[in-house]
């Protein structure tokens, strides 16, 4: 559980870097193909967000290896507005930038755990986890 | 930073694209740009994007590769996606994503066939 690398988002195509990033250690891990896409995507989403709507912040990757599961924890934090109301923005569709409004909920379905702390002005943590099966 | 240009090839009245970059947002604008001013100039009437090597599909790709077949057809240009990745197929459902009206096929010959049989009649 030490391993902790992060990945600053700041540019656009910091989000391609941390999904490939995501992607290898995935493949380390031992995910399949199918689920090394889920991470990636779930990742690339995460990403973008963060460059859209808090401008700068980071997505950081936690090896989980317990007891109970064997995996992947994909953490991403920003300190940008925060969001108001967490049960809208996990609305398919729900968009405040002309989007698809698929990024949050979507990770939610691509990953095995997902939580979302908020609070506006303070910034934005969301931790999604996938476990290897 | 200046976007990648993703080749467009022409063939008789159709245009090929097979990408083969990780696509960042501002490439995946550009090539929707360049895609567009390329049917406006050639008139091509049909388009096969080939995505054989992509790997990932998040939701501002879809959402660009969606625009590109609405605006194409727009343009009289018709549009289809070939060699969508199993895994690729599967984060889109995930994503909530279905590109419902969008044509697919298996590979860029079955895609040239699938042109060609909805341009002929
Ligand atoms: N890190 C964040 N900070 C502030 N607001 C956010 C953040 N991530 C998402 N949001 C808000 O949640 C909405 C839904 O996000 P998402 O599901 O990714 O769809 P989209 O990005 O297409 O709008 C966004 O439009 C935005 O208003
Ligand atoms: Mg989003």
């Amino acid at each position: 559980m030490d391993f902790k690398p992060c990945v600053n988002i700041r540019k656009e195509w910091d989000i391609v870097g941390a999904r490939q990033l995501g992607r290898e250690k995935a493949k380390e891990i031992g995910f399949g193909t199918v689920d090394q896409a889920r991470i990636a995507t779930a990742i690339s989403e995460l990403a973008r967000n963060i460059y859209l709507y808090a401008g700068t912040g980071k997505i950081c990757f936690e090896i989980v290896d317990d007891f109970e599961h064997k995996g992947l924890q994909i953490i991403a934090v920003d300190e940008g507005p925060g969001i108001r109301d967490i049960s809208q923005v996990m609305e398919d569709g729900y968009t405040t930038s002309g989007g698809l409004g698929a990024g949050l909920p979507g990770v939610k379905r691509l990953m095995d755990h997902f939580d979302i702390i908020s609070e506006v002005g303070e910034g934005t943590e969301i931790r999604a986890s996938k476990w290897v099966r | 930073m200046s976007a990648l240009r993703i080749p467009i090839l022409k063939l008789q009245n159709y245009l090929l694209i097979s990408i083969q970059i990780d696509l960042d947002d501002q490439t995946a604008i550009q090539f929707q740009e360049d895609l567009l001013n390329k049917i406006h100039k050639s008139g091509a009437t049909g388009v096969v994007i080939d995505l054989t090597s992509v790997d990932i599909v998040d939701s501002f790709i879809a959402k660009v590769l969606g625009d590109v077949v609405t605006m194409s057809d727009l343009m009289g240009a018709k549009v289809v996606l070939t060699g969508i990745q199993p895994a690729v197929a599967m984060t889109l459902i995930d994503l909530g994503i279905h590109l419902q009206d969008v044509q697919t096929a298996l590979d860029l010959e079955q895609g040239l066939i699938k042109l060609r049989q909805e341009l002929e009649d």
